[in-house]
């Protein structure tokens, strides 16, 4: 279950960005991205989010992940496929092996949607 | 009064364990050291290819192994009867090694040892498929098994691990007779996604291919040793 790490990662960086800004802005969103061709299961992930973000700065946030497809790029063919996943990784036209992948293997936070009180006094929350 | 905003962050989630393994791969370096990380499902044969290796190599190398293990010692007890360091790292729940784990192992092994002397540290993952093939542990070089037994569409089915492998051992080939697997199928549903991984069928119980497996290691070790 490395969706627990995975978890882990993402609400230290976020933290460390939460921390980072002037005043603790409120967080409501996390875009993530995360390819097809990673072993991350988005279901796991948005799972593990809400028990780990339980009595946080990111109680009540929400995780939306973006799945990426796996494509790859054939040489001989110069052009894009889509090998299908635990079937067949090698070009459909060509039968080339699978060399160079274009997306698939992204595992990123891409964006955070916050907003910022406009009251001075602002309680920081700790973790 | 709220206002809302938007902050691009653009951080690859494994980013501390990369920094992590890059901090590892350093100190191997400095000390001249060659790093594997071996990694298999549990079963296909990790430690009885590890106990070969160690008795046919030790004249020649000086090596350390780092063994992963959920919970016990037994793999580290087998390995330490060929009077080599072995540095043990119970992972608990985790079903992987991460680069900080290893780097926890590393510098005990600093601590005891002078790593300067060693040509060779052989990581011993935990037995899985899939959470390995993504946590880089400072690694050089990545050597997958796959035990004939587990059958041919293994490699499509577990892609990620399979594609970065850098050597792949067909593992328990003495076994090939009782069973229906066909090699070539497993070459060539890796060959697939990987076409330049190295391949070796080997039986640590019979000795096929083993001199193949120790030739690779001598063309792997750093040369400034």
């Amino acid at each position: 279950m490395h969706e627990t790490d995975m978890t882990k990662a993402l609400i230290l960086t976020v933290r460390d960005w939460w921390e980072s800004q002037p005043k603790p802005p409120e967080i409501s969103h996390i875009h993530l991205i995360v390819g097809q061709f990673t072993c991350v299961e988005p279901a796991s992930l948005q799972f593990a989010f809400e028990v780990q973000t339980r009595n946080t700065f990111l109680e009540g946030a929400t995780l939306l992940i973006r799945e990426t497809p796996l494509i790859a790029f054939c040489h001989c063919c110069q052009q894009d496929y889509h090998p299908e996943i635990g079937v067949q990784y090698a070009c459909p036209t060509c039968r080339s092996p699978m060399e160079d992948i274009r997306s698939g293997r992204e595992l990123k936070i891409d964006r955070i949607e916050y907003a910022v009180s406009e009251k001075p006094e602002y309680n920081k929350v700790t973790v | 009064m709220h206002q809302t905003f938007d902050a691009a962050l653009e951080i690859n989630l494994l980013h501390a364990n990369q920094e992590g393994a890059d901090h590892n791969r350093a100190h191997f370096d400095e000390w001249g050291i060659t790093c594997f990380n071996i990694m298999s499902s549990p079963g296909a044969g990790k430690t009885a290819l590890l106990e070969r290796t160690l008795a046919a190599l030790t004249n020649e190398f000086k090596i350390a192994v780092i063994e992963g293990d959920m919970t016990t010692e037994l793999d580290a007890d087998r390995l330490r009867q060929y009077h080599v360091p072995v540095i043990a790292i119970n992972t608990g729940r985790s079903c992987h090694l991460d680069s900080k784990m290893v780097s926890g192992g590393i510098h005990r092994f600093a601590h005891e040892y002078n790593p300067s002397e060693f040509d060779l540290v052989l990581v011993e993952n935990v037995g899985n498929l899939v959470c390995p093939a993504e946590f880089e542990v400072g690694e050089h070089t990545k050597i997958a098994l796959l035990s004939i037994t587990e059958g041919e569409d293994k490699p499509l089915k577990y892609p990620v691990m399979f594609q970065a492998a850098d050597c792949l051992l067909i593992t328990k080939m003495d076994l090939a007779p009782h069973l229906d697997v066909d090699v070539n199928q497993i070459v060539a549903n890796v060959r697939q996604m990987n076409p330049h991984v190295k391949i070796i069928s080997v039986s640590a119980k019979t000795g096929e291919g083993l001199n193949v497996w120790f030739d690779w290691i001598r063309s792997q070790i750093q040369p400034n040793h």
